[in-house]
Formats: structure tokens, C-alpha cells, sequence
């Protein structure tokens, strides 16, 4: 059994854990990275960051600003053409993240937090009503965003090599040793085909800015 | 068209038997088949029959992916055991010993049937006992790391057991086990090892020319040996490793003669009794009719023979719920007491198995 029993009031963290669990370990269809990603216009934006980074907060901000959610968590890329699959489910928040996502706007919805799991504080925002009817539309990927969230930092943004990002994207992969040449070939087609870049910012608003200049190139 | 619905129980063992009853298979079914194909360990090779049946294509979308993956990761695996065993090959060059690769390994250097889409942990060699002290000596200084460090189990092993405490790779995480013979010294058993590695076979792959495999008969009375002495934990994983190696095998010439000759050299009837039965029982297993007529275990009475069945047919399906009927527990319990029994002698079992419970009740404690 992969999962110890938890307090009934845990019953949400450990569904959505279950549920990454399962797809992790058996969906090995597709290139599974540890990012989120989200979608405007056709083009998929991922964004792979380790815990901690802000990932899945500006993910949530996204969204609400009109980019489809795909995934706050897991990305999918089919292996035979490189697509981006949804997995369009509520966004799992932690600690700090919650307030601020509760404070984007009217729209949002943020269940309730569930204090003490094995990660903090856990809460998950409703997924915007469009991107749940679009799940089954994939996107072609397009951008390749590392975020890092500093507090009180200033905005930077930066080209990232396609070897060096190539790296870093195996460390944030789940499956692609396991995959073996379909992984490689997978790797290399995303990473050729998108733009990829670094960005560190201090406040929301900053990192609106940054991707807001990099879809405009 | 109308069809006798298939005993659940009995789901992935039908479908290994006859791939072809692939087609009866409601969409529920095949949810439930591979549930319990995970969990008897035997996805890949499901994959495999189903192919060589051509019927992959007669089966729902959602369940022939977990199968292709399955199949997959065998094929990556493929790939590790063989840089695995090339890396062992470099650690043993300058030992002039023969080193018998066994079971899964030996299974995969042989290219036989048996390693089409099968799994494994770990990597099974036999050297010669008097080599044992040197083979063990050259792992640790090329990276290997004992485990079981304990005093206890270091003493079960290397008192008792027909194999080294395992040892695992520092770096690459592969655990390796050593043999010197094919079973426990306490199981009372002669097994000869000096006979089996002296007849051993060399590898056709040149890459792996350092390594040798066991001889047909022997290879297949290892497997049932380590199958009917075992914990079964893996039993139908195991049961159809036998298949495919009678399937393969027998088509040697005097396969058979020379295979129950071997087993009386060796002292082992009774696992090839059992072998050609419960294969041909639940796999259907093609056995000559002079096989099968055969008394090979002179020990096996009717009586005997029931009870064994009643355990075995329980033990060999999938240890999945919906495969349990009132009586699996307890056959799966027996079937772990009698690998013990048969192992050890009782003046020796009773305090290992006393020593064992304690130890995991305290383990539990500590756990919470």
C-alpha cells in the first residue's frame, strides 16, 4: 500500500496525492514533468519548478487572467506527437499561497484549508469552469518558464540554453529514465520547440510583466 | 454472443492458459484482469501472450495501455540487466571461476522465453563454495555493500542458508545474491552445486562470454526448486516461468528421460512432480502422456496429493482480493510454513520464526 492512512479531514490532500500517484506510476504514455502548465491561444506555456518556488501560485494567477489551466502539477506530453494532454483538476495551494490566491479576485473559489498535512497547510482553487470543458483539447507546447518567486526580489528574466535546460528538465521529470529513447526523443522535440526562459520576480505583478513580454517576442 | 461468464478468480490464469478468451472479456473485466495481473507481477508477460495471439487488438484502449507499458518497462529493464551484467563481468575478469548465472538473469543472457516481458529485483549467481570467500571479497572492493548487517541474519546466512547475505550495489542500487548451491544445507537435501556448475553451458552472446547458464534439465529443476521450496510470494509469476521453460525446453532431445534422471541424481522429485503438475493443471502446460503417467515423488500418496492441491491451486492466484475465497489466507499461510518446514529442520525453524515475529512486533512498536 503506497499510502498510510490519514484524519478524515486530510481526505482531499490525500485524494489529489492519490491521484498524482497513480498517474506517475502508470501513465507512462506520456513524458510526465513536475511542472505546471498552462494554455493561451493554442500554446502551451510549462512552468517546472521545484517546491517552493511560487509554481503552483502563479499558476493560480495565471488562470485568472485568462490562460487555460492544463495542470498546476503534473505535465503530460503525449509521446507520439509531443502534445500537451490536460489533467484539468482544482489547483493544490500550500501554506502562504492560500491567502493570496483567495485575494486574486471575485471569481475564485478556494476550498477549505486542511492545516497539518504531511506538505502544511493544504488548499485547492476551483478550476476556471472553461478550462474543466476544454480537458480534452490538447496544446502544443511553446514556452519553457522557470519561476522563481524572491521574496522583496527584483524582476530579471533570462534565455536559458537549450542543453542546460534540457538538464534541468530531466531532474523535473518522473519517468524519463524509464522511458529510455521515447523519454530522450520526447525531450528533444519540447525542448526544440520552445523558447526557453528564467524568470525571478518579488510580486505578482512583476511576473505578469515578465511573461507578458516573453509571448510578445 | 452468448458466453459462460469467466469466475473472476480466475480471470488472468484463463487468459495466460487461452489469450484467445481474450475476446469474451466484458470492459469490467479487463479492469479487474489487470488489477490482478499487477499484482501476481505478471503484466508483461500477459503482454506477451496476448501478442504472440494476436490479441492485442481485441482488447479495450484503456487496458492494452497498462499492458504496452508494462511491456515497455521490460524492454528498458532489458537494457539495465545488461549493462548490470556487463559491469559484474568487469568486477569478476580476474577471478578464473565460473560464475552460473541464475533464474531471471540467466533467463535473459539464454534469450529464453521466460525473460519476454518478465521483471526482476535482483541478480542470482553460483561460483563454486570454496570460491565464495574470494567472490564475496572482490564485490566489496568493487562497490558492493552487504546488507542484512545484523548479527543474526549475517549468522542465518552464512550458517544456514545456500546463499550470502545479499549484497547491494553502493552507487547503482542493483542487489546481487551469491549462491553456492540451489538450496538451504538444512533443507537435508544433497543437490550436488559441483555437478550442475560442471556441466553448466556457455552463453551464445559473446558480450556476456564471462557468465554460464545451467544445462536444460538443471535449469528447470532450479526453477521448480526455487518455486516449491519458496515463500510464494511470486507463485504464479514463477509457475509460468516453468511453462515457458518446459514450452521451450522440452523440444531438447531426451528433454524428459534426461530431466528425471537428474532430479533423482539431485534429490529433486518431488519439486518436479510438482512442476509438471500444477503447469499442466492451471497453465496447460503441453507433458508427454508417459510424463504425467509417471510416479515421480514415490512420497505422494492421494491423500497428500488433495491437501497439496487444495494449497497450491488457493496459493497460485493472484494475491488480489477478487481472487480469494475463504480458504486463500490460510493456504498462503501454509504454503510460506511449509517453504520454512521443508527449509529447516524444526529444532532450527522454531526459533528463527519466533526470533522473526519478535522482531516485527517490535519493528511495529517502534513504527507506531
Amino acid at each position: 500500500m503506497p499510502f498510510k492512512p490519514l484524519p478524515a479531514d486530510q481526505a482531499m490532500p490525500m485524494l489529489e496525492w492519490g491521484l498524482n500517484w497513480v498517474i506517475t506510476n502508470h501513465a507512462h504514455q506520456y513524458l510526465i514533468l513536475h511542472a505546471a502548465v498552462v494554455e493561451r491561444n493554442g500554446r502551451a506555456m510549462i512552468l517546472p519548478a521545484p517546491p517552493g518556488s511560487g509554481k503552483s501560485t502563479l499558476c493560480a494567477a495565471l488562470v485568472n487572467r485568462d490562460w487555460r489551466l492544463l495542470s498546476d502539477e503534473l505535465t503530460l506530453i503525449r509521446l507520439t506527437d509531443g502534445m500537451v494532454i490536460p489533467i484539468s483538476r482544482p489547483v493544490s495551494l500550500k501554506n502562504r499561497s492560500i491567502e493570496i490566491v483567495r485575494k486574486l479576485g471575485k471569481r475564485v473559489v478556494v476550498g477549505q484549508a486542511c492545516a497539518d498535512t504531511g506538505k502544511g497547510t493544504v488548499a485547492h482553487m476551483r478550476p476556471p469552469t472553461e478550462s474543466v470543458r476544454r480537458m480534452d483539447e490538447p496544446a502544443r507546447p511553446a514556452w519553457v518558464v522557470f519561476p522563481q518567486f524572491i521574496q522583496n526580489g527584483a524582476m530579471t528574466c533570462e534565455e536559458r540554453g537549450k542543453s542546460t535546460a534540457f538538464v534541468e528538465l530531466v531532474h523535473n521529470a518522473f519517468n524519463y529514465n524509464l522511458l529510455g529513447l521515447a523519454g530522450f526523443n520526447a525531450m528533444c522535440g519540447l525542448v526544440d520547440a520552445c523558447s526557453i526562459h528564467r524568470i525571478t520576480y518579488g510580486s505578482l505583478e512583476q511576473a505578469y510583466r515578465a511573461i507578458d513580454a516573453l509571448i510578445e517576442e | 454472443m452468448n458466453h459462460r461468464p469467466m469466475a473472476h478468480s480466475d480471470l488472468v490464469i484463463s487468459l495466460l492458459r487461452e489469450p484467445c478468451n481474450a475476446t469474451k472479456l466484458s470492459a469490467q473485466d479487463w479492469d479487474l484482469l489487470v488489477r490482478q495481473a499487477r499484482h501476481a507481477d505478471v503484466m508483461g508477460q500477459l503482454h506477451s501472450r496476448l501478442s504472440d495471439a494476436g490479441q492485442l487488438d481485441n482488447m479495450p484502449e484503456a487496458a492494452r495501455r497498462h499492458l504496452e507499458t508494462a511491456w515497455n518497462l521490460s524492454q528498458r529493464h532489458r537494457l539495465a540487466v545488461r549493462w548490470e551484467l556487463l559491469s559484474i563481468a568487469d568486477t569478476l575478469a580476474l577471478l578464473n571461476i565460473p560464475v552460473v548465472l541464475l533464474k531471471g538473469a540467466a533467463y535473459f543472457a539464454a534469450g529464453r522465453m521466460a525473460a519476454r516481458g518478465r521483471l526482476f529485483t535482483d541478480i542470482d549467481i553460483l561460483v563454486p563454495k570454496e570460491a565464495l570467500d574470494t567472490v564475496e571479497q572482490i564485490f566489496i572492493r568493487n562497490g558492493w555493500v552487504p546488507t542484512h548487517l545484523n548479527a543474526y541474519d549475517q549468522r542465518y546466512y552464512r550458517e544456514w542458508m545456500h546463499e550470502l547475505p545479499p549484497m547491494q550495489h553502493a552507487r547503482r542500487g542493483t542487489l546481487i545474491d551469491i549462491h553456492h548451491t540451489l538450496l538451504p544445507p538444512t533443507a537435508g537435501i544433497l543437490c550436488d552445486a559441483a555437478a550442475l556448475i560442471a556441466v553448466a553451458r556457455p552463453l551464445e552472446d559473446a558480450e556476456l562470454g564471462a557468465f554460464k547458464v545451467l544445462a536444460p534439465s538443471d535449469m528447470l529443476l532450479h526453477s521448480a526448486t526455487h518455486l516449491f521450496y519458496g515463500e510464494f510470494d511470486r507463485g504464479l509469476r514463477e509457475l509460468l516461468d516453468l511453462d515457458q521453460l518446459i514450452r521451450e525446453l522440452a523440444t531438447e532431445p531426451d528433454f524428459w528421460p534426461t530431466t528425471i534422471t537428474r532430479a533423482r541424481q539431485l534429490d529433486l522429485l518431488s519439486p518436479l512432480h510438482h512442476a509438471v503438475r500444477y503447469t499442466h493443471l492451471l497453465l496447460g502446460t503441453p507433458i508427454p502422456d508417459e510424463v504425467l503417467r509417471t510416479q515421480l515423488d514415490p512420497a505422494m500418496g492421494s491423500i497428500r496429493q488433495r491437501l497439496l492441491d487444495g494449497l497450491f491451486l488457493r496459493a497460485f492466484r493472484p494475491d488480489h482480493a477478487s481472487c480469494n475465497d475463504a480458504l486463500t489466507r490460510l493456504a498462503r499461510w501454509l504454503a510460506f510454513v511449509r517453504s520454512h518446514w521443508l527449509r529447516m529442520p524444526v529444532y532450527l525453524l522454531v526459533p528463527h520464526l519466533l526470533y522473526k515475529s519478535l522482531i516485527s512486533l517490535r519493528k511495529e512498536e517502534a513504527g507506531g
